[in-house]
């Protein structure tokens, strides 16, 4: 009796896959509780607004909440690739999630497409033909701040960064393609709100610039504070601090700032107009980097389901690296190491019908790979 | 590095501690006072500089924005006390902990969820915004020495409240003993829901006036809630002059070690392994600070009870 039940328990599991079209079950973790809700949320909502543009019924996503800490991570990632059966993990946004969740991930034979962290590691030796990040590698937009800084002319830049991998990656980012003398370098503490004594600093060291890496409230504290201070020599960052989800709270003091990025929503092509209308149209609001981002990789991983079927992995796989997707950014390729070959603009903030937003103003860096891809091997 | 960079890190050391003053007065009265621990306190921060940001942002006046964060937190501290925190009491610590950890979690997802997860804008009035001259040639935002100067009114007003007046006699008597000053007559409930809500409208007014310089956002109380802990372990639990010292002890440390110990790791190493062994160490310079507090006086530096 029961090992004719079992029989047909089988069958039936067999009939039911035989029926569907072999669909794809996409895990996001990304951080939608906390102080760094307002990333995930966009990231969310890019990836989804692509998924639903799409139509397509055989992409089915399922969406957890890391709360930003790494043990809830890994303990989301267990429980998406042993229980919920996902083919492909995506989503998270800080570095230091990525660094618990994408080796054991990847190592387990799943996807992971990173819609945002790309931390050093993960690109260099610890690269892995199941990792691909579509939106940049950590060091890029550091580095297209240090050849604009070059190029403007500045001789002696202040520099500050948290003090964590992130912050020091971005600083020796800076520092790759700048040349110049630096004025001083600062690590903060991470999480630091008041900038006061390092402004102090900024205005006794006789520097001609600043650039600096402070991602979320901690750069609307920095620029607030620095707007107060007095102090006016030009400010050069990384996007992070000058996103549309930010640029809100830190008001005319980020005006005229330079920043640098691989998206603007004034980057002209089709894909990046039906991205910045629909956007707005879904959910009432101008998309951030976050969501561009989130958006490439839900139509990079829809454009690799339409070529290959994802349980044939080298298929997949090779389907992905092609990344024959219409991205926001326009032109769209991967590098050896499946980390982004594109091109990094100079943004500068201004205030558009009473919206603080950003707008190119130049291109920093054509067709810029990361420095790591040389140490990856797979 | 020159006299003015240092005067002016000592005025940035003294802002950030007065301010640390205004968080921790509330967290040691209601510690003193009820014997609570309560974690929510930097919700109630929070919570003042989102009422703050709500209705300078509808009306355009600051000061409103100040009202309302007074106004906004003591009724948040008031409800909270009444409705939550009095169960608490007879408990032990580790259930008042989980309850204001719970505490913690309810209001920062109530404030995403009334107000969303992008930071809010406060900023700096019109007013009260750019630097000023002082004497010696130390060019210092107007805004920071505001701040110093409402936080030295509300320290003066604090201690002739708790020195002076009926409700600071009997503030004081319910730390000493409870029972007998229940005994006398006075309604200690309602003493309770005094002392709390004036707590969370210090926190809120702090949280309001450091809101404009800063990043009004969910979570922002929590890493000033574990330096008002500091704080009042410092200068002696229960203690307002205490956690006025404290305050400004902790305040000058983590400023100028963070300026100073980077500066001095440069004479043994490298430049860039010194900024970075600096910045580590004077992260730690507070905690440092406490230990050796504690060293010498267990109770902290005007604590009463052994």
């Amino acid at each position: 009796m029961l090992k004719s039940l079992a029989v047909g328990a089988s069958m039936l599991a067999l009939l039911s896959g035989a029926a569907l079209a072999e669909p794809v079950k996409v895990g996001m973790i990304t951080t939608l509780s906390g102080g760094g809700a307002s990333l995930g949320i966009d990231t969310r909502d890019g990836f989804l607004l692509a998924v639903k543009q799409a139509g397509n019924k055989d992409l089915e996503v399922v969406v957890e909440d890391d709360q930003r800490k790494p043990d809830i991570a890994v303990q989301l990632a267990d429980k998406m690739v042993q229980s919920e059966k996902v083919d492909v993990l995506t989503g998270i946004v800080w570095s230091n999630l990525a660094m618990a969740v994408v080796p054991s991930t990847t190592a387990q034979g799943k996807f992971y497409l990173s819609t945002n962290a790309a931390p050093s590691m993960l690109a260099g030796k610890g690269c892995h033909p199941n990792y691909f990040s579509v939106s940049y590698q950590n060091d890029n937009l550091h580095e297209a701040a240090g050849a604009y800084a070059k190029e403007a002319g500045f001789k002696k830049s202040f520099i500050l960064a948290p003090n964590y991998p992130a912050g020091k990656d971005s600083l020796t980012g800076f520092k790759r393609l700048y040349g110049g003398e630096l004025a001083g370098e600062i690590y903060t503490k991470l999480g630091q709100t008041d900038y006061a004594a390092e402004l102090a600093q900024i205005r006794a060291s006789g520097a001609d610039s600043i650039f600096f890496f402070l991602p979320g409230g901690m750069g609307i504290s920095f620029l607030k504070q620095y707007a107060d201070s007095g102090i006016e020599l030009p400010v050069v960052g990384p996007a992070f601090s000058f996103d549309q989800g930010i640029l809100q709270a830190v008001g005319d003091a980020a005006l005229g700032v330079k920043n640098t990025s691989q998206w603007n929503k004034d980057i002209d092509n089709e894909a990046n107009k039906a991205f910045v209308e629909g956007f707005q149209a879904e959910y009432g609001r101008l998309p951030s980097l976050y969501a561009a981002q989130g958006y490439d990789t839900a139509n990079l991983l829809l454009s690799a389901m339409a070529k290959a079927d994802v349980k044939d992995a080298d298929a997949f796989r090779a389907a992905l690296e092609e990344a024959d997707f219409k991205s926001v950014r326009g032109k769209f390729s991967f590098g050896p190491n499946h980390h982004p070959i594109q091109d990094i603009y100079v943004r500068e903030v201004i205030k558009e019908g009473g919206v603080y937003t950003n707008k190119i103003v130049g291109t920093a860096l054509t067709d810029h790979a990361d420095v790591y891809a040389a140490e990856c091997k797979m | 590095m020159s006299l003015v960079l240092i005067a002016e890190q000592v005025l940035n050391g003294l802002q950030f501690g007065i301010m640390l003053f205004l968080m921790a007065a509330g967290l040691t009265l209601i510690f003193g006072v009820m014997g609570l621990i309560n974690l929510a306190h930097g919700s109630l921060y929070m919570v003042g500089a989102f009422c703050a940001a709500a209705v300078a942002g509808a009306t355009g006046s600051f000061l409103l924005g100040l009202v309302a964060a007074l106004a906004g937190a003591a009724l948040a501290g008031a409800l909270v006390e009444i409705v939550v925190i009095r169960r608490l009491y007879a408990k032990d610590h580790l259930d008042q902990v989980l309850a204001t950890f719970a505490l913690i979690l309810i209001f920062s997802e109530g404030t995403r969820w009334l107000f969303g997860s992008f930071p809010l804008y406060l900023n700096v009035p019109e007013y009260l915004s750019g630097p000023v001259t002082l004497p010696g040639g130390i060019e210092y935002p107007v805004y920071r020495l505001t701040l110093i100067v409402i936080g030295l009114v509300v320290a003066l007003g604090l201690f002739l409240l708790i020195g002076k007046t009926r409700i600071g006699v009997q503030i004081r008597a319910g730390e000493n003993d409870r029972e007998m000053i229940a005994a006398l007559g006075i309604d200690i409930g309602r003493l309770y829901t005094i002392v709390f809500a004036l707590g969370a409208a210090l926190a809120g007014l702090a949280g309001a006036l450091v809101g404009a310089i800063q990043s009004v956002q969910v979570g922002m109380g929590e890493p000033v809630l574990i330096l008002a802990f500091v704080v009042i372990v410092i200068g002696g639990i229960g203690s307002i002059k205490g956690t006025l010292i404290g305050a400004l002890l902790v305040g000058l440390t983590q400023t100028l070690g963070g300026i100073f110990l980077p500066e001095l790791m440069k004479i043994f190493m490298a430049p860039s392994a010194a900024t970075s062994v600096g910045a580590s160490l004077a992260s730690m310079a507070i905690y440092v600070l406490m230990a050796a507090v504690l060293i010498v006086r267990p109770t902290g530096l005007f604590g009463a009870r052994a």
